[in-house]
């Protein structure tokens, strides 16, 4: 039982009419760990979780969840899992509390005393009615219904859209408590920094495949740095230099990419030439997309 | 008002089906009605004698308002189509407009367009436009349909006029009701709610010959511009003033409030939720609790109103053996009251149609917002959460039955001394029509495990079997047509032994569209939009 993976998709395919969602889609997650599912707004991140979830059907393919069948087995899973949706919507006439109560006793009871504590994590008034809430605060109900629960596996559809960068960070900080607890978790976003902060392994999906998966170090390759500087001299060297992408010189000024595994070689370049200005910016998950997208076409 | 134009076009785009089949409806009631009155009587003799039998039957005068002229086609095809296409317009004015107004705002289009640069009351304007534009094609559709079929021309643009200006009052009456609650859904209920007692002060004025009271409503106006029979012109500017009024009326609330709110500020809910609010069924419950106890305040008020009247209906007749000959073959085997009663429980049976169809589409509403999918994502089995709505459809509809049937015979039992009695058999009359009704729960559920897109088709089914049950006869349609309708099987008659059989039949159809609507929707996609 310790082995098995709380998630095996393998060849999954979905179609919507005539539209395909899915495309032949593999992903595995191992029990207790927490893993990032990237991928671009209508790649299929969505889509599989609902398939996760038996609120779709498969066209074709496998798909195993917690070690049974997510559409035979749904309610025996349920009480194992937690959902939250990507867009969270609420019923205008509860309360954000009634709502949390609510979908907890629905997965099987919920405790009391951890729905007070995030709560007040996430800075959340419960007696609001739901059409009162802002996007931000829907989705802090939603977390906190499925935080609450006492559960082996959390299903996360891009849970901290609408989140201010405060609550972003008091997510990690959970999301952080909860692995230590060995709780497996699937996370779908399009936004890196919090993938890298957050995940053991990463699938990237891309049209309804799977592009990459792996452990983050084994992906660094996928991430480059876009490096602008102000030089003293000019910038001998970077040209044709291994690993540096989209060079523009201005001047003293110079702006381009750098694979990951070759930023200590490119920073002697540039310390050599005598640094004035440097500032760094990760590779956004865009850049990286574009990318894919230029390598397959 | 900068936008409504453009406005206007989208909601065109939008209801390029629906009006248009709104439109086809009302307009072919009221020519077919035509037709057949011209075919069937096609004697001055034959049309006078079926007018005298209308004007002694108060039940039927409580559904169709009284005659003004049984000699012409026209006088008789306007008594017999006149409340029903009016009752039609008002609907379809009042649904379009809550779907352009109150609806865009509950899900936050409103937002998306009133940042553009549209005027502040663009979107409200342009959903009036809209339905005054549908009114008013449905008055020239009318007019020529019957002029075409050599009805006085006068006449025929006066029917129009009336059944178009109804559903300009409705237009008012929706737009103000839009300006009230935050929620399209109350919008509507109060609309409705507003033609209820239209229909239920015209059918009660008319029934028991108190004009104030036909007065009072629109619906009465429409009756009495009396088309075909020496028109009243000046009715229709009344018509015409009324829904400007209210109109006026909304633009000046909606002057006052903030986009998205309602009247009554939103109060704080509790913070945690109450211990019984523990399951789908409990959940259905607390979403349908607020509707079911309106329908069956409003059931209640209904009955509490006909059950008072019953009992002068009957004296209107006196003893004549000849007129009670032909009433009794008319509506059921009994007592000209009974007959009143047994046709206004009929009636009753139709509005809880409506109710039953709301109910159980509320599964179609909490899929298609995505509220039923977290609930889904839970230990929830789709057939318990299925189940937990259709039960509060059933119930509810046995419920506000109930209420209706209960208040009718305490009502009518007073005036007797018998309210215990009265009660207890209007209790049972009221119950009888709950298999029917069941089967529109039957239908609905079909159509949202076969057809989540397509669950309108069940309103569609509704106003089927009641244009069936008010026009099967007229148009002497075959029997097996007019036995589509789940209604034509309820016995009518008060006072007799009730047949099984049928009501036993209609419980079987509708055990087999619940099964196969669970069935078919354990078996689909989960799709929201």
């Amino acid at each position: 039982m310790e082995n098995l993976p709380a998630v095996l998709i393998s060849g999954l395919t979905k179609h919507f009419g005539k539209v395909r969602a899915l495309d032949g889609f593999d992903l595995t997650v191992q029990a207790g760990e927490v893993h990032g599912f990237l991928g671009p707004n209508g790649s299929g991140k969505t889509t599989t979780l609902r398939i996760l979830l038996g609120l779709l059907r498969a066209d074709s393919g496998h798909a195993e969840l917690l070690g049974g069948d997510p559409w035979r087995d749904a309610v025996e899973l349920h009480r194992r899992l937690a959902y939250v949706p990507g867009d969270v919507v609420l019923w205008p006439a509860l309360s954000g509390g009634e709502a949390i109560d609510l979908l907890g006793r629905l997965r099987g009871g919920l405790d009391r005393r951890r729905k007070a504590a995030l709560l007040e994590r996430f800075d959340l008034d419960p007696s609001r009615k739901g059409r009162a809430y802002s996007k931000g605060n829907r989705q802090k109900v939603a977390l906190i219904a499925a935080l609450a629960s006492d559960v082996e596996l959390l299903l996360l559809d891009e849970p901290t859209s609408g989140l201010d960068p405060l609550m972003e960070a008091a997510f990690r900080e959970v999301i952080g408590e909860e692995r230590a607890r060995g709780r497996t978790v699937l996370l779908s976003s399009h936004v890196l920094s919090e993938v890298e902060a957050l995940c053991d392994k990463v699938t990237i999906i891309r049209d309804g495949r799977t592009a990459e998966t792996g452990t983050l170090a084994e992906l660094r390759h996928l991430t480059r740095t876009t490096i602008s500087a102000e030089l003293e001299r000019g910038p001998d060297g970077l040209t044709g230099l291994t690993g540096v992408h989209d060079l523009v010189v201005d001047g003293p000024r110079v702006r381009f990419q750098v694979d990951g595994e070759h930023l200590q070689t490119v920073l002697r370049v540039l310390t050599d030439s005598g640094v004035r200005t440097l500032t760094c910016q990760p590779a956004t998950l865009e850049e990286l997309f574009l990318r894919h997208y230029q390598v397959a076409a | 008002m900068t936008g409504t134009l453009t406005l206007l076009r989208l909601a065109l785009r939008r209801d390029r089906i629906l009006l248009p089949v709104w439109i086809t409806v009302i307009v072919g009631v009221i020519a077919a009605s035509g037709a057949a009155i011209a075919e069937l009587y096609p004697q001055a003799g034959q049309r006078i004698a079926l007018g005298v039998t209308i004007g002694a039957a108060p039940a039927l005068q409580a559904l169709t308002g009284p005659v003004f002229d049984a000699a012409s086609v026209g006088g008789l095809t306007a008594w017999r189509a006149t409340t029903m296409t009016s009752v039609l317009a008002a609907l379809m004015s009042m649904l379009t407009v809550t779907r352009h107004t109150r609806a865009e705002e509950e899900t936050g289009r409103a937002e998306l367009i009133g940042a553009c640069a549209v005027g502040r009351q663009a979107v409200p304007a342009a959903a009036v436009l809209l339905a005054a534009g549908a009114n008013m094609l449905i008055a020239l559709l009318i007019t020529v349909s019957l002029a075409g079929q050599g009805l006085p021309l006068a006449g025929a643009l006066a029917f129009g006029l009336a059944v178009g200006g109804t559903g300009w009052v409705f237009t008012g009456v929706a737009v103000l009701a839009a300006q009230l609650t935050a929620y399209a859904r109350t919008a509507n209920a109060i609309a409705a709610a507003v033609l209820g007692l239209a229909f239920l002060l015209r059918a009660l004025g008319d029934a028991a010959k108190v004009e104030t009271l036909a007065w009072m409503s629109p619906l009465g106006w429409a009756q009495r511009v009396r088309a075909f029979a020496d028109e009243r012109w000046w009715l229709i500017t009344l018509f015409a003033v009324a829904g400007a009024a209210l109109v006026a009326g909304a633009a000046l609330l909606a002057r006052r409030r903030d986009l998205g709110s309602g009247l009554v500020p939103a109060r704080p809910g509790v913070p945690d939720a109450a211990p019984y609010l523990r399951s789908p069924m409990a959940l259905a419950w607390r979403l349908q609790r607020g509707s079911l106890l309106g329908w069956s305040v409003g059931f209640a008020v209904v009955g509490l109103l006909f059950g008072a009247l019953a009992h002068s209906v009957g004296d209107i007749v006196g003893d004549n053996p000849q007129l009670a000959a032909i009433l009794a073959a008319m509506g059921g085997a009994g007592a000209l009251t009974d007959t009143f009663l047994a046709a206004e429980m009929g009636l009753l049976g139709l509005v809880a149609g409506a109710y039953a169809v709301q109910a159980t589409l509320r599964l179609r509403d909490e899929e298609s917002a995505l509220r039923a999918e977290p609930v889904l994502a839970t230990a929830v089995a789709r057939r318990r959460w299925s189940l937990s709505h259709l039960g509060t459809a059933l119930g509810g509809s046995a419920v506000v039955l109930a209420a209706g049937g209960l208040t009718a015979g305490i009502a009518h039992g007073f005036r007797i001394g018998d309210p215990v009695g009265q009660g207890v058999r209007m209790l049972g009359a009221a119950l009888i029509q709950v298999p029917a009704t069941w089967t529109l729960v039957g239908i609905a559920m079909l159509l949202f495990g076969l057809l989540p897109r397509l669950t309108v088709l069940a309103w569609a089914a509704l106003l089927a079997f009641a244009l069936l049950g008010q026009l099967g006869e007229l148009l002497q349609l075959d029997d097996w047509v007019r036995d589509l309708s789940p209604f034509a099987h309820v016995p009518r008659a008060l006072g007799q032994p009730v047949d099984v059989g049928p009501l036993l039949w209609l419980g079987f159809v509708t055990a087999v569209l619940l099964l196969a609507g669970m069935a078919a929707f354990q078996r689909r996609d989960v799709q929201g939009g």
